[in-house]
């Protein structure tokens, strides 16, 4: 077998770099982790003629060489690598027509590491209705490379781009810019310190430990080298930026002509809308409500769809391997079930990633950010935290991900702290039951009242996000500098190849991410639920035959499954526990549930009906049954457990609890320390316990 | 200190004469946020901040505190 040909992709974001990446890989693509952070990592292959296959790795978008975030970081460790097993043979940069400019800034850096590169000019299908015109030759000559005019709408120029990809042996490696005359002096002591070294490569070694910290993956220690102060690099990177564009004005003086009197105008007629001082806010809150109420209508069906499946898929383990004791239990009740806990929110979450990934593709998300920032920024967040905050509303972990374009470090840790406080869409199930068991029914000015709490406890979820991220600022100090950069690209039409490849392959990161985690838990609890010291839980059935033996046999089952809860380990745990819950207005019962709940807050339903007896062959049914258990279940002094001060109560802890283990190890994975999580468990468990403490006072 | 960015009203446009402060981020200039470049404000958000530009034919959104780091002189079209 010959050597595996390397392509990587590179390019300014907003170019449809992961369109020509689609393009040249179709379906074959897989998308990992890089070691150690959680930057993800697009690889793909492209078949060649004759049997020769690419292998394609999609870079993360950035605008230069010089990383200012993590994901920008992944490009240059890779090319300054030439042991790492993915670096290119060949680099592929992606550049937008209409931003040719800027676009070539990255390319003429890539091309002074001496990598064979490829120019790819995409969007080319609108250079006539936008008055551009270009001479390819001139510019092939000019930047030494090969160019392949793109459309990734309208297909064209692919297959162009396969043959240079195929040919890149007959690539120049002549450089751009000698990287000597931005200081000749300085650089001169770096050729004699380094003389085998390629001088550009060195600049970028030395310039991103000063603005991004040490490159951890490369080969050459510079760390000996007396370099300048970093007010003095920073002056040089200025002046190579200036150089550059010299270059690069020169090349497209001669290459490229632009008739401003031809472009269309569609960018500043939507602009006047879409970020206008009041209607821009209008239409942004239409389209929130609009993306809302399809989450929730759209993915009801799928959803009522998944869980009778599961429920009828745990009933048929249960019957078709009857003698399968312990196992078929651990296989109906725990792994059947915690799987079908995960595959439940497959709708909302793919609905989401939907939304989010046309108003991205589209270019409005940017506009949002514009039209935010200023609001955000009292609170200490970043119109770019608004990204996350929505996202929270259907799971916090890829919200806390969506976090990584937040260029400062204070505004990104802020966001990431405070966007589990948005109502996620595991909260929902257990609103859902405990408003039905203490809101009355009932309407004020046509709306339930039961909706109208539903609706006030994701304000109260958005409004402690704010509140906390504005006590936070005023307590974190940090003297990192903020700084805040958005492009605002052009309107498109998003393509729909592109969307449902972001939403299939977000969705099934999610779903194999938390998903292990999930199924441990759910695991671990039904072993904790199944298992007991000492004799009563050992001899339940015997006990409760004894206690209540005129029941029906359906009704005594029900019996030992409670009387076994009660004295499992799990059961212990929540007798423990009651002490310190009491003045919320909870028993152990519900102790048990929300100490189930730190796996997934879905789970206190499920919980419920187990600790309350209840069989669940039909969801409908038991939500009804598990209703009227729940609501005639008292103290033993005769009063009622589930009142409308401990309902409120639990609302708000659950509004407020960090119950949910796979965000803690996002936030620790994104933050790359255990000090972030620990902190955002105990401070939510705080403010959770006090919030639901005091509404439980004074409403009993 | 002479005219800066956040000195421009809507529509107004002006030469980069300056962009070396430290607070300036390096994308920023690496986007065309230098001098002897064209800039122009094309919209504000509320408060007038942040500031949407055209810089060197890119289209770019920045805060006011760095828009009153980068100097300018006043153009006519």
């Amino acid at each position: 077998m010959s050597k595996q040909l390397n392509v990587a992709l590179i390019g300014n974001p907003n170019t449809g770099k992961t369109s020509v990446f689609n393009a040249l890989t179709g379906l074959n693509q897989k998308v990992g982790n890089y070691p150690g952070i959680t930057v993800d990592k697009k690889q793909g292959v492209c078949k060649l003629s004759r049997g020769v296959k690419a292998h394609v790795l999609d870079l993360p978008g950035t605008y230069s060489l010089n990383a200012s975030s993590l994901d920008e970081n992944v490009v240059i460790e890779l090319l300054l690598n030439k042991k790492d097993k993915d670096y290119p043979d060949v680099a592929v940069i992606v550049s937008d027509v209409e931003n040719l400019k800027r676009n070539l800034l990255l390319f003429t850096q890539v091309k002074d590491l001496k990598i064979p590169t490829i120019l790819v000019i995409n969007m080319s299908d609108v250079m006539t209705r936008k008055g551009i015109s270009l001479d390819i030759d001139i510019l092939e000559q000019k930047l030494h490379t090969k160019i392949a005019l793109v459309s990734t709408r309208k297909n064209s120029g692919i297959q162009e781009l396969k043959t240079l990809i195929e040919n890149y042996k007959n690539l120049s490696t002549q450089n751009c810019l000698d990287t000597s005359t931005i200081d000749p002096a300085y650089f001169d002591r770096l050729k004699i310190a380094f003389p085998n070294q390629d001088l550009y490569k060195l600049w970028l070694v030395i310039t991103q430990d000063v603005n991004f910290g040490k490159i951890t993956r490369q080969e050459l220690d510079v760390s000996k080298f007396k370099t300048k102060s970093s007010s003095e690099l920073k002056r040089l990177q200025q002046k190579e930026a200036i150089k550059r564009y010299q270059f690069i004005n020169n090349v497209l003086k001669e290459g490229q002509n632009i008739d401003r009197s031809k472009a269309r105008d569609l960018r500043s007629k939507l602009d006047k809308i879409l970020i206008h001082k009041v209607w821009g806010y209008v239409i942004f809150f239409i389209i929130l409500l609009a993306i809302f109420q399809a989450i929730y209508d759209w993915a009801t069906f799928p959803m009522d769809l998944i869980d009778t499946t599961f429920a009828g898929l745990a009933e048929w383990v249960k019957t078709a391997f009857p003698n399968g004791g312990k196992v078929t239990d651990l296989v109906a009740e725990g792994i059947v079930s915690g799987i079908g806990g995960i595959v439940i929110f497959i709708p909302q979450i793919a609905f989401l990633f939907l939304f989010i990934s046309i108003l991205e593709e589209s270019g409005y998300m940017s506009r949002v950010v514009f039209l935010m920032d200023r609001i955000m920024r009292r609170f200490g967040l970043s119109g770019k935290s608004l990204v996350p905050l929505i996202s929270g509303t259907a799971c916090a972990i890829p919200a806390v991900m969506a976090t990584r374009n937040i260029e400062n470090w204070k505004e990104r840790l802020i966001t990431i702290l405070v966007t589990p406080f948005t109502t996620c869409s595991a909260r929902l199930p257990v609103y859902l039951i405990i408003i039905a068991l203490v809101i009355p029914e009932g309407y004020i000015f046509g709306l339930s009242y039961q909706a109208l709490t539903l609706m006030l406890l994701y304000l109260i979820g958005f409004a402690m996000a704010v509140l906390s991220a504005y006590v936070l600022d005023r307590v974190m100090t940090t003297n990192r500098k903020t700084f805040f950069v958005v492009e605002m690209p052009n309107y498109k039409l998003p393509l729909l190849k592109n969307v449902c490849i972001t939403v299939f392959e977000k969705t099934k990161t999610f779903v194999l991410e938390a998903g292990k985690i999930i199924l441990a838990i759910s695991i671990i609890l039904w072993v904790l639920a199944s298992y007991g010291p000492g004799q009563k839980f050992k001899n339940a059935e015997t006990i409760v035959a004894n206690e209540f033996s005129d029941s029906s046999a359906t009704d005594l089952d029900d019996r030992v499954a409670a009387y076994k809860l009660e004295h499992s380990y799990i059961g212990l745990i929540g007798k423990t526990i009651e002490p310190a819950i009491k003045p919320l207005g909870y028993d152990w019962k519900i102790g048990i549930g929300l100490v189930a709940s730190f796996a997934a807050r879905e789970v206190f339903v499920g919980t419920l009906a187990t600790i309350y007896s209840v069989g669940s062959a039909n969801e409908n049914e038991s939500i009804d049954t598990i209703k009227t258990k729940m609501s005639n279940e008292t103290y033993a002094d005769g009063s009622k457990v589930f009142t409308f001060a401990s309902g409120i109560s639990l609302l708000l802890f659950y509004a407020f609890a960090m119950q949910c283990m796979s965000t803690l190890a996002i936030v620790k994975r994104e933050t790359k320390s255990w000090k972030w999580p620990i902190l955002q468990l105990i401070g939510m468990s705080i403010i959770a316990y006090l919030c639901a403490l005091i509404a439980f006072q004074i409403l009993k | 200190m002479g005219l800066t960015i956040a000195d421009l009203k809507k529509g107004e446009q002006g030469i980069i004469t300056d962009s070396s402060s430290k607070n300036i981020p390096l994308k920023l200039l690496e986007m065309g946020c230098l001098p002897g470049n064209r800039v122009k404000l094309l919209q504000l958000a509320p408060f007038s901040d942040p500031m949407y530009l055209n810089i060197n034919d890119s289209y770019l959104a920045i805060r006011k505190e760095t828009a009153a780091q980068i100097i300018i002189e006043k153009t006519n079209e």
